[in-house]
């Protein structure tokens, strides 16, 4: 199903969340809403779920006008970021409840939890209760609760927010591959942009209730269309007034075409790479990354005077604005 | 002051306060043998003041719940101006002596009252209204935490899901705040059980017809029926006994799940 | 009925798209049912109350509440129950101290035990007192139809509000500022009076607040114990009682919005105290 949000506005007293937002997610994606806290990517999840009504805009799904119809009608699977599992239900009453409330007759049902258990790696847990599942599986089970109503797309709100970092890394990985098994339009919400930038098709860039950029992982990282993106997305330092990835910049020992002078400050070693931390006479640290062996063969030391440039050939487009 | 001293005063002041008198009373009863105290609580005006008692709290204590459930909600769910006035005003039976609920409700329903009946003071009716009042906030006061602290994203997954407005309270809402709901049922029954000022200017205290089991003491204790009294007082104070063993009991239960 | 959050903004619409409110009805619903039950059983009732008190006119008022049983019965009715709400905030204190620092066999039955007035009728509880401190009571004391039965009854009922309204405070305290003051060199008194007994005070006064409100309005355990002697042992509910039974019912109504009037300034008063420390 393709998703549009069309010019979408929503307002909380005084404070605009969303300021006229216009996103297309192709049938069958994995799209990404990333942006910092309070940069509205939650807001925009929830009024395409109908969760929240938007002051001004539509909400399309696969063509149909969905703005003015409630949450329940949607077909949307919402999965929240802390689970909102059925604390009083079992497991599998849980993954059971949407088709059971749409009066499915019950061996469907059964058979349909069943499956969904399976898919999630659940099969054995579906008689206890939440309260004895680890986060990771609580998520898992309201991925597979939120799949059982066969929605037309998937909503998940900063999903693995609330997990530790193994277990993140674990899911996030987990969840694009079901996404290549189950094939439904997918959105998540995150402030991770490795998390983004590892499973997502498409990433959205939201920031202060507006979209910054809209493509693909490495057109945003390479191609980024503002300096909020840029820096938002990866790593930046800025060399002669311009923001740059630390491993476009150069360090050499002679004086080059737009090249400046610089302290070397600091050498931190961290395995195969090696980030070099400088001080130009005027301006603020620069950071720069090189490999072992580049930074073997320049022999440097704390203290040293070099000189530093963008890479002239390897420094991709400048964003505007930067 | 060092802590033997200070648990030897606490100790001492709750023995001195609650329970040497409460296990006088049981003395006091069954101190000519149990006959005695089981004939004072079986005459017949004792077994109606039993099953009056209970009538009025079976009548009371459901409508209270309703009330309960339902305000909770309100106030956990919703933002709406007057929010503030309405969380105030439901504990205002907290703050009210139950005399005067008793004069009130005289006052409306009594004779030259706003909505004079010859149905209300002095009968049941009455009695309920009164019970209703100095009952009225313990649901909400124990379901309502309950809303607050649990949120309502199970109730939004539960939308998301397909359930109608009234299915997600059914299959969601009301088993969430089922313990809130159990207890605040059980406090305001034995508040109602226990309820004695405002019935007792509101009944006129007619034997056999309107006396509560609270009023039944009262009435064997002016006749110096001590006996009496004092057995219809441990009938009491087992019930109110029996309310706390099963809300700890409960809560302890509860703590498991 | 609606579950949804009342997050839907009103303030401005951009001209082209009206977007339409969800699920107004259930809420609205709720709201009639409560306020509608609220006033039936509550409003009205007090309503009558204030309004019967100035049936008579101002004057008539004043008389009733300024006469010399109504004086002596309200001063004993506030002198008894600042009393009572003084004792409790200490021992209440003292008694959820002990259950939530100290360890002992038998605590957890003490725990139970402090909810015994909320359980226990009114009537009963004072038939209880008599029972050990009345005319045939086994230890010789003998407080009947004096000012002490008062204070014992009231002693009695309030006791739970400072307990409960403590316990969870205290049960919820980091003990590392303690342990900060006390590798400090403080005294254990000195870190009581200043580390602990601020954090407890919002509590306790909540506790004393709701201690003053039941006592003041108490009827049940007094009457039996007191002997409602007027001028002596005769409480302002027990005047009101007094009154409403020889049909004095304007006098009642006068005395009763008094108390409420009082009840009401305190609880504000200290309502207000309470949330002002209460760091939520």
């Amino acid at each position: 199903m393709t998703i549009e949000a069309r010019r979408i506005t929503k307002r909380f007293g005084g404070y605009t969340a969303l300021d006229d937002v216009t996103v297309v997610v192709p049938d069958g994606s994995l799209t990404a809403l990333l942006g910092p806290s309070g940069s509205g990517k939650s807001t925009l999840l929830r009024v395409i779920a109908g969760l929240e009504v938007p002051d001004a805009g539509d909400v399309l799904i696969e063509n149909e006008d969905v703005t003015r119809k409630p949450a329940r009608t949607r077909e949307v699977g919402f999965v929240f970021q802390h689970y909102a599992a059925f604390k009083h239900m079992t497991v599998a009453d849980n993954v059971a409840f949407g088709p059971t409330v749409r009066k499915r007759p019950k061996a469907e049902v059964a058979a349909r939890v069943a499956r969904l258990l399976e898919l999630v790696g659940l099969a054995h847990l579906g008689t206890r209760y939440p309260s004895q599942l680890s986060g990771g599986q609580r998520q898992r089970m309201a991925l597979a609760r939120a799949l059982a109503v066969e929605p037309r797309v998937l909503l998940l709100d900063e999903p693995f927010g609330a997990l530790d970092a193994r277990v993140r890394e674990e899911l996030r990985a987990w969840l694009r591959r079901l996404h290549d098994e189950v094939h439904v339009t997918t959105i998540f919400v995150t402030h991770d942009q490795e998390e983004a930038m590892e499973i997502a098709d498409q990433i959205v860039v939201v920031n202060e209730g507006r979209i910054e950029q809209s493509a693909s992982p490495v057109r945003v990282y390479d191609e980024p269309a503002s300096p909020f993106v840029m820096t938002f997305v990866g790593p930046v330092t800025r060399v002669g007034g311009r923001l740059v990835r630390p491993h476009d910049v150069q360090v050499l020992t002679d004086a080059r075409e737009a090249s400046e002078q610089a302290v070397v400050t600091r050498i931190v070693r961290l395995g195969f790479e090696v980030r070099i931390e400088l001080l130009p006479p005027e301006g603020d640290v620069v950071t720069a990354q090189l490999s072992r062996t580049e930074a073997d063969q320049l022999e440097l030391v704390e203290g040293q005077i070099v000189h530093i440039r963008a890479d002239p050939v390897g420094a991709r487009r400048e964003p505007a604005g930067a | 002051m060092s802590r033997l001293a200070l648990r030897a005063v606490a100790l001492s002041y709750l023995a001195a306060l609650l329970v040497v008198p409460v296990a006088m009373v049981f003395h006091r009863a069954f101190e000519k043998g149990i006959g005695p105290a089981w004939d004072a609580v079986t005459t017949p005006p004792a077994q109606h003041a039993f099953f009056l008692t209970i009538t009025i709290a079976l009548i009371a204590v459901p409508l209270n719940a309703a009330f309960g459930v339902i305000t909770a909600w309100l106030l956990a769910r919703h933002d709406f101006r007057g929010k503030r006035v309405l969380d105030v005003l439901i504990d205002v039976p907290f703050a009210v002596s139950p005399v005067i609920v008793g004069l009130a409700l005289i006052l409306v329903w009594g004779r030259d009252g706003w909505f004079e009946s010859t149905e209300v003071i002095f009968s049941t009716p009455g009695m309920v209204l009164a019970t209703i009042f100095i009952s009225l906030p313990f649901v909400v006061r124990e379901v309502l935490p309950v809303l607050e602290e649990e949120g309502n994203e199970q109730e939004q997954a539960a939308s998301t899901l397909g359930a109608r407005g009234w299915q997600v309270f059914w299959r969601i809402t009301l088993p969430t705040i089922r313990w809130g709901l159990t207890y605040g049922v059980i406090l305001s029954t034995a508040r109602a059980i226990g309820e004695f000022g405002a019935v007792a200017v509101v009944s006129g205290k007619i034997q056999g017809r309107t006396e509560t089991l609270t009023l039944y003491v009262e009435d064997r204790f002016q006749s110096l029926d001590l006996t009496g009294a004092y057995a219809a007082g441990v009938v009491l104070a087992l019930l109110g006994v029996t309310v706390l063993a099963l809300m700890t009991l409960l809560q302890r239960r509860h703590g498991r799940i | 009925m609606c579950p949804l959050p009342a997050s839907t903004a009103t303030a401005g619409r951009l001209p082209g798209r009206r977007v339409r409110r969800q699920g107004v009805g259930g809420p609205l619903l709720a709201g009639g049912l409560s306020v509608a039950w609220l006033t039936l059983i509550v409003l009205i009732p007090l309503a009558a109350v204030l309004v019967r008190s100035l049936d008579g006119g101002v004057g008539a008022f004043w008389d009733a509440v300024t006469s010399a049983q109504a004086v002596a019965a309200i001063r004993l009715t506030l002198i008894v129950s600042l009393l009572v709400a003084a004792v409790n905030a200490v021992v209440g204190t003292l008694i959820a101290w002990v259950l939530v620092r100290d360890e002992f066999p038998g605590k957890r039955i003490v725990d139970g035990l402090i909810d015994l007035p909320f359980a226990l009728p009114t009537i009963v509880a004072g038939l209880v007192l008599l029972a050990l401190y009345g005319p045939s009571g086994p230890v010789g004391i003998n407080v009947a139809y004096t000012r002490a039965a008062v204070v014992l009854a009231l002693l009695f009922v309030t006791l739970p509000f400072v307990v409960r309204a403590v316990q969870p405070v205290l049960m919820g305290l980091e003990r590392e500022a303690e342990e900060a003051a006390d590798s400090l060199g403080a005294k254990p008194s000195t870190i009581f009076r200043r580390i602990i007994l601020p954090a407890l005070r919002p509590a306790m006064l909540a506790g004393v607040g709701l201690a003053f409100g039941r006592a003041v309005g108490e009827f049940g355990s007094i009457v039996l114990i007191s002997g409602n002697l007027p001028y002596e042992t005769e409480v302002a509910s027990v005047l009101v009682y007094g009154q409403i039974e020889s049909g004095n019912t304007t006098g009642a109504a006068a005395v009763s919005a008094l108390l409420l009037f009082i009840s009401f300034i305190v609880l504000l008063a200290i309502s207000f105290l309470a949330r002002r420390g209460v760091a939520r």
